[in-house]
């Protein structure tokens, strides 16, 4: 007699002839039917795996996302409630960030910081980002390991000191005279060889508004150029050398091997690292930012350029800050961080629809 | 033509053995200048003689640091910080990354899209000091009063760091779990026993870049832990407060005159020398540690992206 071959979802019954549906086969039905029973399902028994989970996602929630529950401190009066529990503040609207905009005594602040977190922002792209690329650039034409491994462990080696210790060094190098009593610091001297003008350099080249934004890139480049070279490098030296040779052959001299063998070798790596330097462009290292910040008293006064949004937020919020300081430092932050989110998702996309290369 | 190639090439490579020459020392002198600096006189520093060797040498201030009790209280609550901090962190990082790496994971998306979300936003300096506050507070009334661990368990969290390790647990062949599977490993047991082993070097990365930022940290302790609790500090912040109440650097020229006059008075050093001499010693560690952790730097750096 004729057998179908269907062994799988039906049952074949010799006694009667005829075909009968497979009790597997129910079951399996029924777990198609009903999918969220099937992901309980795979829920209950991968439970460990979700159970890892647990640790990190706790932290990250209480950490990272409870603070942006405190963000709400910026649509609230926070001289109604107890400072400790934001949600016992009375709501108020928009009215911290129409104080930014517009009122007579704090937005001068707010726009100062504002346009100096762009400002700094935009020099640390201008000269930080390109700064590592040559680096690695260069590297690549050292032909002794052992001369390039001494050069990079020479260059790494700042990234590795704290921001206390950077600035540290940075103030006792560029320290002022302290009227005459002492002689100053080794790089100011330096400063004054190339035309600084000597009250300038009594006051600490580091507090005046002409050089605060030199230091600062200077100090950046000197901390983080030789470390962020490291992935500049592995993508330059991972050019293959018949590329070379095929372009020597052609006649082409060093610029054009640059222009036609090398950048285009590495432009993916330049794209995500660019985009990842976007990401932390308005979280412009407020650390250093903080320490490098003058009191304001006598001529210890680099507000005017150093002051950004973070450290204004900072000074608000702290004892002395204006009426509602939490409040209008907690708005200033989340335009800052909003514009920064939107920098970079925008950098993202605009790079993937350039390029295909894209990070998120 | 092909001379013309090779003068190019010749000319360029000048350029750059000499600017690598020039920045590789540039790298260093400011360590050299901190350490002859640390032991030269304070006439010798006031009047700027002090290029690269010590001048006029004394051993006082060293001395002085050495002999600093809140320093060294300081300076082990940074190891503690260190070395607690880079456990805990490492070790809810690498259970979320394993977590996150398995495909069978159920709204996947959804977890890396809560971790990657905090790299695109952050809420602030404020909202951030306004939590650590109520983190504080909720800490002191389980009993845990010393903030130092508020540092280590609420800060340090670094979203770059679970992506490079799951992006190198989704590197694992899926082989292998499988065969660890049918010998009968349990969950913890394939984390421990293939995954953790295979990614050695992503691990050894991570928790360097852990540990450097716990070594480095200062803001956060400094806004958390009050001076009225200056033993708990890590020495970082110490370093900078001693800064700004004894030496003239980052203080206004109305209170240099007194400081200046108060510590010469008191002191045959400079303070300066005091403050180059805690640098010295708070960077030892990290030039000890330098040689081994060299190979890990560039596998750190190529992460490869964040995509999902």
């Amino acid at each position: 007699m004729f057998k179908l071959k269907c062994d799988d979802f039906l049952v074949f019954d010799e006694s009667t002839g005829t075909y009968s549906m497979a009790p597997d086969q129910k079951v399996r039905d029924e777990a198609e039917k009903n999918t969220w029973k099937t992901a309980g399902f795979t829920l209950l028994k991968d439970w460990r795996l979700y159970l890892m989970l647990v640790p990190m996602i706790l932290v990250y929630f209480l950490w990272k996302y409870m603070p942006m529950y405190e963000l709400t401190a910026c649509f609230k009066d926070p001289s109604t409630g107890d400072t400790l529990h934001v949600n016992t503040f009375s709501w108020a609207g928009l009215r911290y960030f129409q104080m930014l905009f517009t009122d007579a005594k704090l937005s001068p602040d707010f726009w100062l910081a504002f346009r100096n977190t762009f400002i700094t922002a935009f020099y640390g792209l201008l000269f930080g980002f390109p700064a590592p690329i040559i680096l690695a650039l260069f590297f690549n034409e050292v032909r002794s390991n052992i001369v390039r491994s001494v050069m990079q462990v020479c260059v790494y080696l700042p990234k590795f000191l704290s921001t206390v210790i950077v600035t540290s060094l940075t103030l006792i190098l560029f320290r002022g005279t302290a009227n005459g009593k002492q002689s100053e610091g080794i790089v100011a001297a330096v400063f004054k060889a190339f035309g600084a003008k000597q009250e300038l350099i009594d006051s600490g080249l580091v507090f005046t508004t002409q050089y605060y934004r030199a230091i600062y890139i200077i100090t950046d480049l000197w901390e983080h150029a030789g470390y962020d070279s490291i992935v500049f490098f592995a993508a330059v030296i991972a050019v293959s050398p018949t590329s070379y040779e095929a372009a020597q052959i052609d006649g082409a001299g060093k610029m054009a091997q640059m222009r036609y063998v090398v950048i285009p070798s590495i432009l993916s790596t330049v794209v995500i690292m660019l985009i990842m330097k976007i990401g932390g462009l308005l979280s412009v290292g407020y650390e250093k930012i903080y320490l490098l910040l003058g009191d304001g008293t006598n001529n210890t006064n680099n507000y005017a350029v150093a002051q950004v949004i973070s450290t204004l937020a900072n000074q608000w919020s702290g004892g002395g800050g204006p009426a509602g300081g939490r409040s209008l430092g907690t708005a200033a932050e989340m335009l800052n961080n909003l514009i920064g989110m939107i920098l970079v998702l925008g950098a993202n996309a605009i790079a993937k629809k350039a390029s295909d290369v894209s990070l998120y | 033509m092909k001379r013309k190639t090779e003068r190019s090439e010749l000319i360029f490579r000048i350029v750059a053995y000499f600017i690598l020459i020039v920045f590789a020392l540039l790298c260093v002198y400011p360590l050299l200048y901190a350490v002859s600096a640390a032991f030269s006189s304070s006439s010798a520093l006031n009047s700027g003689s002090v290029v690269i060797v010590p001048v006029d040498p004394q051993g006082e201030a060293f001395l002085a640091v050495l002999k600093d009790n809140l320093f060294w209280v300081n300076y082990s609550n940074t190891l503690f910080l260190t070395f607690f901090g880079t456990i805990w962190a490492l070790g809810y990082s690498i259970l979320g990354a394993y977590a996150l790496s398995k495909k069978r994971l159920m709204a996947r998306r959804a977890f890396n899209f809560f971790l990657v979300f905090t790299m695109w936003f952050s809420a602030g300096i404020v909202p951030q000091y306004q939590n650590y506050l109520n983190t504080a507070q909720v800490f002191a009334s389980i009993g845990i009063s010393d903030l130092k661990w508020t540092v280590v368990l609420a800060m340090g969290m670094n979203a770059t760091n679970i992506i490079l390790l799951r992006n190198s647990f989704e590197g694992v062949p899926s082989e292998i779990e499988e065969a660890a599977r049918i010998d009968g490993a349990t969950e913890l047991q394939i984390l421990t026993k293939v995954y953790i082993p295979m990614s050695k070097a992503t691990i050894a990365t991570v928790a360097l870049f852990f540990g450097i930022s716990r070594w480095n940290g200062y803001f956060w302790a400094y806004k958390v832990i009050p001076s009225t609790q200056s033993y708990s500090w890590p020495v970082q912040v110490y370093i900078r407060d001693f800064i700004d109440r004894k030496t003239t650097i980052s203080n206004s020229p109305l209170q240099e005159e007194l400081v200046i006059q108060n510590w010469d008075r008191d002191h045959s050093y400079a303070a300066i020398s005091v403050v180059y001499s805690m640098v010295v010693c708070a960077i030892i560690p990290i030039l000890a540690i330098y040689p081994f952790i060299q190979k890990y730097f560039a596998k750190g750096v190529n992460m490869g992206g964040v995509k999902e």
